[in-house]
């Protein structure tokens, strides 16, 4: 606001809270049983949901000592599973991310019909139950499946394998980026881009230089929620993997059968991974979230 | 460069937004798009800067048709209505963006820029981020960016519309001067009858989608060719008469009028305020009206008279000396001559209400 017109609303806003004067306070000053109530509850909230039950992860993952918590993540059937974690989000996040962008671009920027179906499209993921994607794949690609026979006859396999896998982890994670980016390009409008466009940019160059760098935080959460989604998924992957050890294991899978064979605090250690790696993506983001200009920029504001 | 507009149309939906639109404007000249909200002046805008296609017509600029150009090609700058600045970028990248996608060296972008800078009155703000500027600082950024590659044409829409009235006064004499300097052929588009006047060498007068009338400011308020351009340009007194053996007649008194025909036929007549002359005592060619109220503005005096044979309320302007001499009150009969009416055959409405008088 221009600071007359910030003056000017300043001076209304003085004129509207003139006649309640009487009132013992302004409505911004509440008291401090509330302010001091609404906050432990608050925090109340968050260590019960969030900061106790991560604590609980550790504490049983080292139950037994340093060295069960070492060797339980060392084993190499907890080594595969990582591994194989990591490869389905190395896959599903990249594919995720350019279709999102792909995706959100051609809502946002053209007019066209079935627009809305696609945009429906895109949010079936989070519309289904994950065992129910799982069980699509399985449907679709099992050996009494639709293209069972055909991959049978190829030699390929998908389900109880790792293509299986990460197709049903591309299929549910699918929303994520996309989701973020069609409010936040909707908002935006096309002005940038057209003006880019008359400066003489190619197309090329307008994406990189003026619709990326404007949608990278939208974007970058995207990828965030995308990739722990990716990593943690159970249900869908559960369906489609079969469990066979050392091979078709994901870290959460992993998890699970430590628990049922009554390996608890393997079980946690593991888990505690899956913990950290939460940590981790959500610091990421906050360290480039402060090194960035514009975020600076805005900071300093009056 | 001189733009060309030939009869140019374009429809949304359907629904047509501009018709049959022609005009040139000479290389050099600073001309304003004027006319109410929503008579296709902003839609004019981007088919000549080439952001929207035109369903027929042709818009050439130098003479040569710009259509299949690229925009690097057509090189034209357009300041949009918000500026549209890159909310990521620095005033000083903001302005280089045009040369450093032409991959301009670098030592040149920056001698560039500053020059710009200068000529914008912006310089020491090259590392602000939009956000941090006021209206009338990003208003000028992205005047600044738009002439950064050398436009051949600059385009500006509405370009103070978004700021406050002292800012957007200042801003106009600047944009005039500014243009005297560089001389670039610059097209701008606005509502504001004032804004048009104060800076544009030349007026295209637009309503619903078409041209009413092209002049310099003074040509379109002195002779407006139809009573669209009468009534957007100022207060105007609307009178219904009719014509009749080469005269206009309306509440009691004629003028001549060579165009009307031996048949009666319907017509209206238009006069400013200050084109209505106020004496005491009859006089030619004058009608009684009675004062309804006196309000003082500077040197002038502004009436509202009710005359018993014209159907509406009249607005006059005289001279606070005249009115003076006059001894004007509320309640006095006087008598009203009209130096000067404009007739326009016909009665259809059109699009301004008499509100806007």
């Amino acid at each position: 606001m221009t600071p007359p017109a910030a003056a000017a609303a300043e001076a209304a806003a003085a004129l509207r809270v003139a006649p309640a004067a009487r009132r013992p306070r302004r409505a911004a000053a509440d008291p401090a049983w509330v302010r001091w109530g609404l906050t432990a509850l608050a925090l109340g909230a968050l260590g019960l949901l969030v900061v106790a039950p991560t604590a609980l992860v550790f504490a049983e993952g080292l139950a037994r000592g340093w060295g069960a918590y070492r060797a339980a993540l060392l084993e190499p059937e907890a080594l595969r599973a990582v591994r194989l974690t990591l490869l389905t989000a190395a896959v599903a996040v990249p594919a995720n991310t350019l279709f999102g962008l792909c995706a959100a671009w051609c809502i946002t920027r053209f007019r066209w019909r079935g627009k809305t179906l696609l945009v429906t499209l895109i949010d079936l993921p989070f519309g289904v139950s994950p065992v129910i994607s799982g069980m699509v794949t399985v449907l679709l690609f099992g050996s009494h499946g639709l293209l069972g026979p055909w991959l049978q006859a190829h030699d390929l396999k998908v389900v109880f394998a790792v293509p299986g896998i990460v197709m049903a982890t591309v299929f549910v994670t699918f929303p994520f980026v996309a989701r973020e980016l069609i409010p936040f390009l909707e908002t935006q409008g096309t002005e940038e881009e057209e003006a880019a466009h008359l400066l003489g940019a190619s197309g090329w160059q307008i994406f990189w230089r003026v619709t990326l760098p404007n949608v990278k935080w939208s974007l970058l959460y995207g990828v965030v929620l995308c990739n722990a989604r990716a990593m943690g998924e159970f249900g869908a992957v559960s369906v489609v993997s079969g469990h066979i050890r050392g091979e078709t294991n994901t870290v959460p899978l992993h998890v699970e059968i430590l628990y049922n064979e009554y390996a608890f605090s393997a079980s946690f250690a593991v888990a505690s991974l899956l913990v950290l790696l939460a940590a981790v993506t959500l610091a990421a983001k906050q360290v480039v979230a402060w090194r960035s200009p514009s975020r600076r920029a805005s900071r300093s504001l009056p | 460069m001189s733009i060309a507009v030939h009869a140019v149309h374009k429809a949304f939906d359907g629904h047509p937004v501009l018709r049959d639109v022609s005009f040139d404007v000479p290389g050099g000249e600073l001309v304003a798009l004027l006319g109410p909200s929503g008579c296709g002046k902003t839609t004019l805008l981007r088919v000549i800067a080439g952001l929207e296609e035109a369903d027929a017509g042709a818009v050439l600029h130098d003479g040569a048709p710009v259509e299949g150009k690229s925009a690097r090609e057509r090189n034209v700058g357009l300041v949009f209505q918000h500026y549209a600045l890159f909310r990521h970028m620095n005033v000083a990248e903001n302005v280089a963006f045009g040369l450093r996608v032409r991959r301009r060296p670098a030592a040149a972008v920056r001698a560039r820029v500053q020059e710009l800078l200068r000529l914008v009155q912006l310089s020491g703000l090259e590392r602000r981020f939009p956000s941090q500027l006021s209206g009338g600082q990003r208003q000028r950024v992205a005047l600044a960016r738009a002439l950064a590659a050398e436009p051949r044409v600059l385009l500006l829409d509405e370009p103070f519309g978004a700021l406050d009235a002292r800012v957007r006064q200042e801003l106009r004499q600047w944009l005039r001067r500014l243009h005297d300097e560089i001389h670039v052929t610059t097209l701008f588009v606005t509502h504001d009858q004032e804004e048009a006047f104060e800076v544009a060498d030349r007026v295209v007068l637009m309503n619903r989608g078409q041209v009413e009338q092209v002049g310099t400011p003074r040509q379109v308020f002195d002779e407006p060719r139809s009573p669209f351009v009468m009534q957007f340009l100022g207060a105007v007194n609307v009178f219904h008469g009719r014509l009749e053996d080469g005269r206009a007649h309306f509440g009691g008194i004629d003028v001549p009028h060579p165009a009307a025909g031996e048949l009666p036929a319907p017509a209206r007549l238009y006069a400013r305020p200050h084109e209505l002359e106020v004496h005491r005592d009859p006089t030619a060619g004058s009608f009684p009206a009675r004062v309804l109220r006196v309000t003082p503005a500077g040197s002038a005096v502004r009436l509202e008279l009710h005359a018993p044979t014209v159907d509406r309320p009249i607005s006059a302007e005289v001279e606070a000396r005249r009115a003076e001499a006059l001894a004007l009150a509320e309640g006095l009969e006087v008598w009203v001559a009209p130096r000067r009416l404009r007739v326009f055959e016909g009665e259809a409405a059109d699009s301004l209400s008499s509100s806007q008088l």
